[in-house]
């Protein structure tokens, strides 16, 4: 095959870079190809984003992939002769740049997505091929229990679980638990709204999860594994299953692996979606086939958990770093990411962002760096606002923490935290209140009902929010508010109650002022709140056709035949059929 | 299937799966493969991943493409979906998004069988921990 083309001129169709080029690159650079008389040799290929939206507009010149930051017409004149023509890199447009955090010139940094989106679920040769179960091969032939606990706790990895506690530590007290079984857990609950982390993992590289599994068990004693995931995740079990029964055939699980005394053993359990069996003693009273609900601790599981038996309960992503640390290491591991948090973390971008999908960045990466670069920036051209990470149970972050270096310790120190990945974008239209709601309607729904701050104390906060988006809050309610949200924090039984509110102060710390409004100006600053809107007929215009009174779906707007039309506000629903029907402007909103 | 029953077990399939490949591009006149990765999570294929992976397993040998299709994971371009991975033989891989039936028929007739680069190109954009 002769390629047609010799050189390829990738131009960034990114929103974000279309927003930086004055000009329609594309075109100009087809025109000037043109001019030199190169139209023929080199072509010119809309490409979607490169990941440094904030230096577009971007290129790169492929097969030599070199990249080229804030291109602009006047530059396409030196690409084509010093690049195109005379092989050498224009300089000044070169912005590459090597991160501290993981010495790599690429904002994403791949452990836990390794395999994601390379090999075939479905097919165990393919994991095999990218070394797959070499690392617990290494495992159970080279190193003792307790030199593998080591690694671990020497690379530094902390649970991606939601509360970061350090992995090879929880491996090391499960296996001084003394008891004649024990079980390792992989908690694939993932009930953070907006979070899909675990289920890409599971469907895109399930025997690294079990690999990790097993690597687990060999450490803390146990031959019993069990994935405990929600039945809604369909195909992330199917595919866990014929990994399951792949890693079987090939005696990868069963007893005797790699010919050594050590037996391991993976079931499924299935959740009911509920998010309060994400919390580890919840989810094994599920698993028990109790009511899913915790229990105050200690004991901790590692003591005392699934039937009473010693376990370790790690999230799925926690596991799916394990392999990558056997393999390449703990020195390398615990060389990316910050002091405290090593290695990488995976988040699932939603929200008001250009580029919604599932990044994976070192630990310390900024959070501008996420939004703005890898995210693309907020859709449609808009403002950032907010975001809201580790969801019902994180807070919000804002302009101020944009140049924070994304950590567990930095997020809590902000007011927020780490959760499990979840990072949903806010802008400029959404109101914090309203967003506050959201979360609480969430919690109530989710409470298990255990215990009464959490049960009726959520319900009240939700109702003094809806109370204020509903224009009918006060000042007072401002300060029951913070003071009730800290009563639930601090009574609750579980994390899903000690953390529910704090949505709620995190959205009155940083924006106070919105709530202000809602109570002493009844406005809602974003005009997301619908009780504050006003539809109002204006005297000029209205020449009393009595066509909007006809179409009020509640009867809300009365008036004589050509006489002026009034509307009732405490009737008035806001659906906005009135303004669209009256062909004389008369009807506005403010 | 023959149990692995210690270091050397792993090894032997590994070996085994490689001698499979050697032996694909044998019986190929010595050519290497062409190969396409299909991003098949559940975001790929409720985008419509399964229809253009199915086109492209009834196309390729139609036009005298010999290829190895496969479902993957995530890719994790949830906004570009349905996206494909194609490496061609000693190439670089390279990554098209927004992959329908039209563009994966483009991506046969220019790209694999002309070598030219299609709109819709993603840039490799993270480094892979291997
Ligand atoms: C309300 C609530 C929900 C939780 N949901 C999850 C979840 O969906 N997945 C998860 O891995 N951990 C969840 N956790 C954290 C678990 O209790 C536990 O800490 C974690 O699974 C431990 O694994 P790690 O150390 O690998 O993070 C939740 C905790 C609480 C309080
Ligand atoms: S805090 Fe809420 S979810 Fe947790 S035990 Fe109490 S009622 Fe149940
Ligand atoms: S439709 Fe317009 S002009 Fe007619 S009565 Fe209503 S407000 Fe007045
Ligand atoms: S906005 Fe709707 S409910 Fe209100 S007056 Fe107009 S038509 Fe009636
Ligand atoms: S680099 Fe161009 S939009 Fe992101
Ligand atoms: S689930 Fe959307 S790209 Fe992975």
């Amino acid at each position: 095959m002769s390629p047609k083309f010799k050189k390829s001129i990738l131009v960034c169709n990114g929103s974000s870079c279309l927003q930086a080029s004055k000009v329609n690159l594309i075109a100009e650079f087809q025109a000037k190809l043109k001019e030199y008389n190169l139209e023929n040799e080199i072509q010119v290929v809309q490409s979607v984003c490169f990941n440094k939206c904030t230096l577009g507009p971007n290129i790169i010149i492929q097969p030599e992939n070199v990249e080229y930051s804030t291109v602009t017409k006047e530059d396409i004149d030196d690409i084509i002769i010093i690049h195109l023509l005379n092989n050498k890199i224009v300089e000044r447009l070169v912005y590459n740049q090597v991160y501290e955090n993981s010495g790599s010139t690429k904002k994403q940094y791949r452990i836990a997505l390794r395999n994601c989106g390379f090999i075939n679920p479905e097919v165990i040769d393919d994991y095999i091929e990218k070394d797959g179960y070499a690392a617990l091969a290494k495992c159970l032939t080279e190193f003792t229990p307790q030199e593998v606990t080591q690694q671990i706790i020497k690379s530094g990895l902390r649970g991606r679980g939601g509360g970061g506690f350090p992995t090879g530590v929880k491996w090391d007290i499960t296996s001084k638990s003394v008891a004649d079984q024990k079980y390792v857990v992989c908690n694939a609950d993932e009930g953070d709204p907006g979070a899909f982390m675990d289920r890409s993992v599971l469907e895109g590289d399930p025997h690294s999860i079990i690999e990790a599994m097993a690597i687990c068990g060999y450490c803390i004693g146990a031959d019993k594994g069990i994935v405990y995931i929600r039945a809604e995740y369909p195909l992330a079990i199917k595919r866990l299953k014929i990994a399951l029964d792949q890693a079987k055939e090939y005696g990868l699980l069963g007893e005797k692996l790699f010919g050594t005394n050590f037996n391991f053993d993976i079931d499924i359990k299935y959740g009911a979606g509920a998010f309060v069996c994400g919390e580890e003693t919840a989810l094994i009273h599920s698993m028990e086939g109790l009511r899913g609900e915790p229990t105050l601790k200690p004991p901790f599981p590692s003591v005392s958990g699934y039937l009473e038996k010693p376990t370790n309960v790690n999230n799925v992503e926690t596991f799916a770093n394990i392999p990558a640390i056997i393999n390449k290491g703990a020195d390398w591991f615990a060389s990316i990411g910050t002091e405290k948090s090593k290695g990488t973390k995976v988040f699932a971008l939603a929200g008001k962002i250009n580029n919604v999908g599932l990044i994976e960045v070192p630990m310390g990466t900024t959070l501008r760096e996420v939004i703005y670069d890898i995210g693309g920036g907020i859709r449609d051209g808009k403002k950032f606002k907010a975001v809201q990470t580790g969801g019902p149970s994180g807070g919000c972050l804002t302009e101020k923490h944009l140049d924070l270096p994304i950590d567990f310790d930095s997020l809590s120190a902000a007011g927020s935290m780490m959760g499990s990945g979840g990072m949903i974008v806010m802008d400029e239209d959404d109101c914090m209140v309203s967003m506050a709601r959201f979360y609480l309607e969430f919690t109530v729904e989710e409470s298990c009902g255990k215990c009464a701050p959490c049960r009726i104390g959520n319900k009240r906060l939700h109702e003094m929010l809806t109370k204020l988006c509903d224009d009918k809050g006060t000042l007072e309610d401002l300060d029951l508010l913070r003071n009730l949200s800290n009563v639930v924090k601090d009574t609750s039984l579980c994390g899903l109650g000690q953390t529910s509110p704090n949505p709620i102060l995190s959205t009155m710390q940083n924006f106070y002022d919105e709530y202000h409004a809602h109570v002493v100006d009844h406005k809602c600053p974003s005009g997301q709140c619908k009780s504050f809107m006003r539809y109002y007929i204006s005297e000029q215009n209205c020449i009393g056709c009595v066509v909007c009174a006809r179409n009020c779906p509640v009867n809300a707007i009365s008036g004589e035949k050509k006489q002026l039309h009034v509307i009732d506000q405490e009737i008035c629903i806001k659906c906005g059929i009135c303004m669209d029907k009256c062909k004389f402007d008369a009807i506005t909103l403010n | 299937m023959a149990k692995i029953k210690s270091v050397e077990d792993l090894k032997k399939i590994k070996e085994r799966i490689e001698q499979a490949n050697q032996k694909m591009i044998e019986n190929n006149n010595h050519q290497k493969l062409v190969e396409i990765k299909v991003a098949m999570a559940t975001c790929g294929i409720a985008s419509g991943a399964r229809p253009v992976m199915d086109f492209l397993i009834a196309e390729l040998p139609k036009r005298n493409i010999v290829a190895r299709v496969k479902q993957t994971g995530c890719m994790g371009y949830c906004y570009a979906e349905p996206t494909l991975e194609i490496t061609m033989p000693d190439e670089k891989p390279v990554v098209f998004g927004y992959v329908d039936l039209k563009k994966a028929d483009e991506i046969i007739e220019r790209f694999i069988k002309k070598g030219e680069l299609v709109d819709g190109i993603i840039p490799i954009n993270y480094e892979l921990a291997t």
